[in-house]
């Protein structure tokens, strides 16, 4: 690995950057709320004071394969988010190689399948519900986001990230993006599509029966997920170049707009029934996804 | 003190979960309990949040007498929240059963069966009441998990 590929890992995008990022964000989401209800919200640090006293806590000691496996899976989650910045072209010219789509849907994914085995491997009946409806909710999304993503690799005829990055005047990659931006509130778990860490049915779902320093490392990892998801559509829409240092300020700020607006979403709606927002994604978006879709391979073949 | 361990203090303080148990309460008090989170009191500008498993919560706020249906209820969820952890006893029915005392069905006072920290009297008690209740026992459980910390914590 070359010494970009580093910085991309360990600096920017990636740890140094997105741990306070994802703090940020939560932070950003939370004072969003509360200033919508004429709240005062939480302080700048509640989100690392939060994490810090995680840290503290003593947890119940677990033996055998699930104790493993449940320590496992929110560090794997933090692992993939991580490579996922990793790769996302916030700089054009930097890392990228062929296909780097494919593995960064992949690992966006990830966290979500762990979420769901966390859920069924922790044992509590909210757990298991709680990941069934995670289950379900993917699948339904995922169809769209997928859609959304190969709508836009489509138009440029390639999976390259770099070569993806950055505006283009095809109609197709904006069709794509809106697509990504429908998907986002669902694999963030946010009102209206919170039903699998639904509260008030079924405490807290599959991190039921996690405590202490494993659910801060979720929550840490919620957080990197929320720098992920919206970085992948800052970088679709900026435009590449200028100096770097305002090109990563642009990004941290196109970043945080998705956050308020995302948080103002959340904080404006009712949570859905599990069938409401699978006829969500499978009949209304997915309608827009695949006009998307073809009329981008149509595109194609007349060019 | 050095810094880290004044780091994990502050943030003791700064950021504790509530897990509401509610042990036959009339709802009085649970109602001024989630008033509490309305935005004429916004407990959240204090880092105070509600959580929905007591696995995540550092501090448990008990309503109502302890009626013996919820007794082992009780004792279990306690067990639940994980240490460093306080009780806050929300309004006077776990504090001394108030008008149920007496009743066959009754099993409190709460801190027979638990160790209470923080009594908030009243019938119900003032949203501003509960508050500073909290906030009191952030800081105990904060002193707590200090001095349990010094003298090396027996591995639960």
């Amino acid at each position: 690995m070359n010494l970009s590929g580093l910085i991309h890992l360990f600096v920017f995008p990636g740890l140094l950057f997105a741990v306070p990022a994802g703090w940020f964000f939560a932070w950003g989401e939370h004072k969003a709320a509360a200033r919508m209800q004429r709240r005062i919200g939480p302080p700048l640090l509640q989100p690392f004071y939060d994490f810090v006293k995680l840290l503290g806590k003593r947890t119940p000691s677990r033996h055998g394969i699930e104790a493993d496996l449940l320590r496992l899976y929110p560090a794997l989650s933090v692992l993939s988010l991580l490579g996922a910045l990793a790769l996302l072209p916030v700089f054009p010219a930097g890392l990228s190689f062929s296909g780097d789509g494919i593995l960064l849907v992949a690992l966006l994914e990830l966290p979500s399948i762990c979420f769901i085995l966390a859920g069924f491997t922790s044992g509590s009946i909210y757990g298991e519900i709680g990941a069934i409806r995670e289950a379900v909710l993917s699948v339904a999304n995922n169809l769209v986001f997928l859609l959304a993503i190969v709508t836009i690799a489509v138009t440029q005829g390639t999976f390259r990230l770099a070569d993806l990055a950055g505006p283009n005047t095809n109609p197709g990659h904006w069709i794509g993006v809106l697509g990504i931006l429908l998907c986002i509130p669902a694999k963030l778990r946010l009102n209206p599509f919170s039903t699998s860490s639904a509260e008030q049915e079924i405490y807290s779902g599959p991190l039921t029966e996690y405590a202490g320093a494993a659910l801060g490392m979720w929550k840490l990892a919620h957080g990197l997920e929320w720098v992920a998801l919206t970085g992948l559509v800052a970088t679709l829409v900026l435009p590449a170049g200028g100096p770097w240092a305002l090109h990563a300020l642009l990004f941290v700020a196109v970043s945080f707009v998705q956050v308020l607006l995302l948080s103002a979403v959340a904080a404006g709606t009712a949570r859905f029934t599990l069938d409401r927002s699978i006829r969500f994604y499978w009949r209304w978006a997915a309608i827009l996804a695949i006009l998307a879709i073809s009329s981008a391979i149509y595109m194609g073949f007349r060019s | 003190m050095n810094i880290l361990e004044k780091l994990m203090y502050r943030s003791r303080c700064k950021s504790p979960s509530l897990f509401h148990l509610n042990t036959g309460s009339c709802n009085g008090c649970d109602i001024e309990l989630v008033t509490c989170l309305s935005p004429r009191y916004d407990v959240e500008q204090l880092g105070i949040h509600l959580e929905g498993s007591p696995r995540h919560a550092d501090i448990l706020c008990v309503t109502g007498p302890v009626t013996r249906a919820t007794l082992e209820a009780v004792k279990t969820v306690y067990a639940q929240v994980c240490e460093p952890k306080a009780v806050v006893a929300i309004g006077s029915c776990p504090a001394s059963c108030n008008v149920f005392a007496g009743s066959p069905v009754i099993e409190g006072p709460l801190s027979k069966h638990i160790p209470v920290d923080v009594y908030v009297p009243g019938c119900p008690p003032h949203p501003d009441a509960i508050i500073n209740g909290i906030a009191r026992a952030a800081q105990i459980l904060a002193e707590r998990g200090v001095r349990e910390e010094a003298k090396g914590a027996p591995q639960k």
